[in-house]
């Protein structure tokens, strides 16, 4: 379980893990996720503690894994483990998220549907939802902190929030339309420069 | 024995292609084919189901497992979830090939950079509805506030602050007038 040294960017050096240390990440961060915000725990646990990736390259997988099809915290196993340690990676990190909770689910489901009918239960779950919303905020005000300031960009940031959190428009139509906008501003400035 | 499994695959199938974010989106019409259309379960069965879901860890699209196994055994269960996660892991892995092949090309930059605005602004949103909706009082969003300046400030263990926020909300439901 050696771990070696693969780059030394702005961030400090970074480390490469090794399958059993993918698996076992991603089985425990599967494991004690409630109520969302399982991208919040992998930015803390990957990038913060572990140094698995840098913060910048974290960033820019979030933002592509959440334009895809899928749930966005498989989407980041799939490529947190591809960019690691190619196909095996996203495969292991796959196996060590779903596999443990989906067992789970099944035997809780079956052997203890009753536990949910315990209020103490479902309070203890709700103050671990507030953690959740928590974990996603942060990642959130890092993923805004990112962003150019340039009038586009931050109006493009501001009207998609606006619009989904607080008008409710239809989502798929909202981010179509700011990610045709500013992408398109992007490519033209690149292009330029 | 295999057609309740091949059709819960079928029908998971294309609903992995339009989850978004946090899977929320495909509730609605997950219920619909399952209680309205195929009368698999009952109403009441697929509230729990998913409520079982919101209990247990993991991604909440594992209730599509839990389903899958109350319609048809295990077969159901590996068949709903291989239709649910198959379809959009596979973009997902093609997408990341992509990616690494074409390191640095402008529309890469052009993408991650442009995508960014778009992606806060999502998350943001997402956390703004969740903090609205939260059936914990200002309680439930107090935790979720400091558990947010925790993390911005400081390099806290992200479990034990899960551990922490329960403990501390059940307390707090018991001894103070919420």
């Amino acid at each position: 379980m050696a771990q070696a040294v693969t780059s030394t960017s702005g961030e400090g050096s970074l480390v490469t893990p090794t399958l059993l240390q993918l698996f076992l990440l991603f089985m425990r961060i599967g494991l004690t996720s409630f109520g969302g915000g399982l991208s919040g725990w992998l930015l803390r646990e990957i990038v913060h503690s572990k140094r698995w990736l840098s913060e910048d390259e974290f960033y820019d997988a979030l933002t592509v894994c959440q334009a895809l099809p899928g749930i966005n915290s498989v989407n980041m196993a799939i490529w947190i483990g591809f960019r690691i340690a190619g196909v095996v990676g996203s495969l292991v990190n796959l196996a060590g998220l779903l596999i443990p909770p989906a067992v789970l689910i099944i035997l809780l489901g079956t052997v203890l549907s009753s536990l949910t009918r315990f209020p103490v239960t479902g309070i203890a779950l709700t103050g671990a939802a507030a953690v959740g919303i928590g974990l996603a905020l942060s990642m959130g005000i890092g993923l805004a902190r990112r962003l150019r300031r340039r009038t586009i960009p931050l109006i493009v940031f501001a009207g998609t929030f606006f619009a989904i959190g607080v008008l409710h428009w239809p989502l798929l139509w909202v981010a179509g339309a700011a990610a045709l906008i500013n992408v398109t501003a992007e490519y033209i400035r690149l292009s330029r420069s | 024995m295999w057609a309740l499994p091949i059709s819960l695959f079928l029908i998971f199938l294309p609903m992995s292609l339009v989850t978004i974010g946090g899977g929320y989106g495909i509730i609605g019409e997950m219920q619909r084919q399952v209680v309205d259309v195929h009368h698999w379960m009952t109403t009441q069965q697929y509230l729990e189901a998913f409520a079982l879901s919101r209990a247990t860890p993991g991604p909440g699209s594992l209730m599509v497992t839990f389903i899958g196994w109350q319609v048809a055994g295990l077969m159901g269960a590996l068949f709903a979830t291989l239709g649910i996660y198959a379809p959009a892991s596979l973009i997902t892995f093609g997408v990341a090939n992509i990616w690494r092949r074409y390191r640095g090309a402008r529309w890469q930059k052009a993408l991650e950079v442009g995508l960014r605005p778009v992606a806060a602004g999502l998350v943001l949103a997402t956390v703004y509805i969740l903090l609205l909706t939260i059936n914990g009082g200002w309680l439930a969003r107090a935790i979720a506030l400091v558990a947010t300046a925790l993390l911005v400030t400081t390099r806290i263990n992200p479990l034990v602050l899960l551990i922490s926020g329960a403990a501390i909300f059940t307390l707090g439901r018991f001894f103070l007038p919420v």
